[in-house]
């Protein structure tokens, strides 16, 4: 397998002049923009709509030009995002006032605003930067690849979350994969462990492979190119109908007495030192040398830059209380769970505050609840809260958990004596991060 | 000796929570002294045909396409439901064991043939969201609560009744009448529903019918320590047992 894309595009290149309707189109899209952040909104979307309704091209037209990674999947989008961006020499000091904008010289969405008007938004926000990584919702990557041309596009992970709403995981998985396949310029970077991920990255001629341990194989029974039956061994995975297997990493998370490293071609190795906690973050990472890599910046200068990052978007963020201090963390299906129960697994057991809401952008359904493993939370003192804590209560009851109700998360941990612990799924972690921030 | 809940094939029939279902059956019986575990049948394992209650969850097309064609040969899951051995089927489940269900793409694929129902591929939306339903079901006199999200439309034949039926948005079995669910097979033991939550986890009255066709009448049921008020209150058990006519068709 070639390490070196023919097709690879270097950063730079001219940005051409935008037509004169585009032009307006931005000029009312700033305006637009500026007028909801000084009424106390956060402005992430506004501009790119009003924009977007003056000149229906206006997102390639601001991409034009420009090095664009897509970023994607189901979990860990905004955090990848956000280190391939600090990778590549964004100065990752997050506009939080903004939510958008030029880190250094890299144009990126911070406040995880992944659909179109969210993307041209942070273009606007971000005039004549070279480089653009960009998180995009997964319904969306095909859209978005459309209007962009991307020179790389990172597939994550595919796993079942809101299937209420967002539709089942092998379509989802199925319509990245046509995007895929619709850019064969742009070099693809995917998770070579996630059978699903794995069928989406196939797609493209030459992948490069991501591979690292994962305890999630949950969607993972069905080949994605035959319909047969997938078997796992270890991280090893085979369709017992057609011999579909899981590809060699040409990037992979490794473990040695130094800690941890990334390990890529070329016989290319370095050392993790990562602020952020937890494997999910080292595989985030790992994406992102590759990313970097692929991009022409030197493995060990990616790296470096990856070890100041503390908080994205608030995820991981520890804030000090009277009595002690609140991580918070998110997780908002099985697989993002599972993530977080790794990193609980790594600290001693300290509270957990789970909290769950079940609004429009959580997902309507709770069920997914039963096929988180919660019995690893034993252990930990915990407490549960959020809209849906009667179900949720129910659920670890089930799990063999004692734990007791409160009716607010915040509150709750106001209540604990020292390190606490707050995870919630998406509404629920936002709310509390509102309040704590 | 330990009560075996069987869970079939959660890999391909697990995506949404169903697999919860025989974790319930599983504590509900450990909470009352009795020993329970569950048997989780993978994709390379053999069926056990002396299983206590069986557990099928809901799954995506290809996922039950997979699912059916695997139980078909399977000697054990067929001695089991010819004896009338306890088993909920939810969702894809329900359409699996019925005589034939078509995919979304127009392919029909012949079902099990242990329950009398037929499904097609329903016209429009899918049916999706919280629904309450008033029990059809002898010994079940609680609403039952559940998440239904499902395309498919099940028609019940003369050798099926109907598990429920519906109140106000809900879709069921998508027929247009409110009826929800499937009940057939040997003696009535087989329970079909398009409830997600999981059902048991919802509906504990329904999760002790199922142990009472299995095991004969259970002992009372001692919430584990350690739960707010609120939530023990809603573990406790709220069946009240089955009439003696029940008992007698379910042979209990
Ligand atoms: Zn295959």
């Amino acid at each position: 397998m070639p390490t070196v894309n023919p097709s690879a595009r270097t950063i730079g290149g001219v940005i051409p002049r935008l037509p004169a309707r585009a032009r307006l189109a931005v000029a009312a899209a700033r305006s637009v923009s500026g007028l909801a952040r000084r009424t106390g909104r956060n402005g992430s979307v506004i501009g790119g709509r009003v924009a977007t309704v003056l000149d229906r091209r206006v997102l390639g037209r601001l991409a034009a030009g420009r090095t664009v990674v897509l970023v994607t999947g189901t979990n860990g989008k905004t955090t990848t995002t956000s280190m391939i961006a600090r990778a590549l020499g964004g100065d990752a000091a997050e506009r939080s006032s903004t939510g958008t904008g030029g880190d250094g010289d890299v144009a990126t969405n911070h406040l995880g605003a992944n659909m179109p008007d969210g993307i041209t938004t942070a273009l606007l926000d971000a005039p004549g930067t070279r480089l653009a990584v960009m998180e995009v919702d997964e319904s969306y990557l095909g859209e978005v690849a459309a209007a962009t041309d991307p020179a790389v596009i990172v597939l994550l992970n595919f796993s079942r979350d809101q299937l209420d709403r967002v539709g089942e995981v092998r379509t989802v998985a199925r319509r990245v994969g046509d995007a895929v396949a619709a850019h064969p310029r742009a070099r693809v970077v995917a998770f070579a462990d996630d059978v699903l991920c794995a069928g989406a990255g196939l797609r493209s001629a030459s992948p490069l492979w991501v591979s690292s341990p994962s305890s999630w194989t949950g969607d993972a029974g069905v080949c994605p190119r035959c319909d047969g039956p997938v078997t796992h061994a270890g991280l090893r995975w085979t369709c017992g109908s057609c011999g579909l297997e899981r590809p060699p990493g040409n990037w992979a998370l490794v473990r040695d007495d130094a800690g941890w490293s990334v390990r890529g071609p070329d016989g290319v190795e370095v050392p993790l030192e990562l602020a952020l906690p937890g494997h999910a973050n080292r595989l985030n990472a790992a994406f992102a040398i590759a990313v970097a890599t692929e991009l022409g910046v030197a493995p060990a200068v990616a790296a470096a830059r990856l070890r100041g990052l503390e908080q994205v978007g608030g995820r991981y963020r520890t804030v000090t209380r009277p009595g002690g201090t609140t991580r918070l963390l998110l997780a908002k299906n099985p697989a993002g769970w599972a993530q977080v129960l790794d990193l609980l697994d790594e600290g001693p057991g300290r509270p957990v505050v789970v909290a769950v809401n079940s609004r429009e952008a959580d997902g309507r359904d709770v069920s997914w609840l039963w096929d988180v493993p919660f019995e690893r939370l034993a252990g930990h003192p915990v407490v549960v809260a959020g809209e849906r804590a009667a179900e949720l209560s129910v659920r670890l009851a089930y799990a063999g958990l004692p734990h007791r109700l409160a009716d607010d998360a915040v509150a709750a941990t106001r209540d604990t004596v020292g390190p606490v612990d707050l995870v919630g799924n998406y509404t629920a972690f936002h709310d509390a991060a509102r309040v704590l921030t | 000796m330990s009560a075996r809940i069987v869970l079939l094939l959660p890999e391909v029939l697990g995506t949404y929570g169903d697999a919860g279902n025989a974790a319930v059956l599983a504590a509900r019986l450990r909470w009352r002294g009795i020993d329970a575990h569950v048997h989780t049948v993978g994709w390379d394992d053999a069926v056990p045909e002396g299983g206590d209650v069986y557990v099928l969850g809901g799954g995506e097309d290809a996922a039950q396409m997979l699912a059916v064609e695997r139980l078909r040969g399977s000697a054990g899951l067929r001695r089991a439901l010819d004896r009338g051995a306890p088993t909920l089927a939810v969702c894809a489940g329900l359409q699996i064991l019925g005589r034939a269900f078509t995919v979304a793409d127009g392919t029909w694929v012949p079902g099990l043939g242990m329950l009398d129902v037929e499904t097609t591929p329903g016209r429009g939306a899918r049916r999706i969201g919280d629904v309450t339903a008033d029990p059809l079901l002898d010994g079940l006199d609680e609403l039952l609560v559940g998440f239904e999200n499902h395309g498919g439309v099940t028609t019940l034949g003369a050798d099926a009744a109907p598990l429920a039926r519906v109140r106000g948005a809900g879709a069921g079995n998508g027929t247009g009448d409110r009826i929800e669910g499937a009940v057939g097979g040997r003696g009535g033991s087989i329970v079909g529903t398009y409830f997600h939550g999981p059902v048991l986890a919802r509906n504990p009255a329904l999760a002790d019918l199922l142990l009472t066709r299995a095991l004969g009448t259970l002992p009372p049921l001692e919430v584990p320590e350690g739960l707010p008020s609120s939530t023990a209150r809603r573990l406790g058990a709220r069946f009240r047992g089955l009439n003696a006519a029940v008992r007698r068709r379910a042979g209990a």
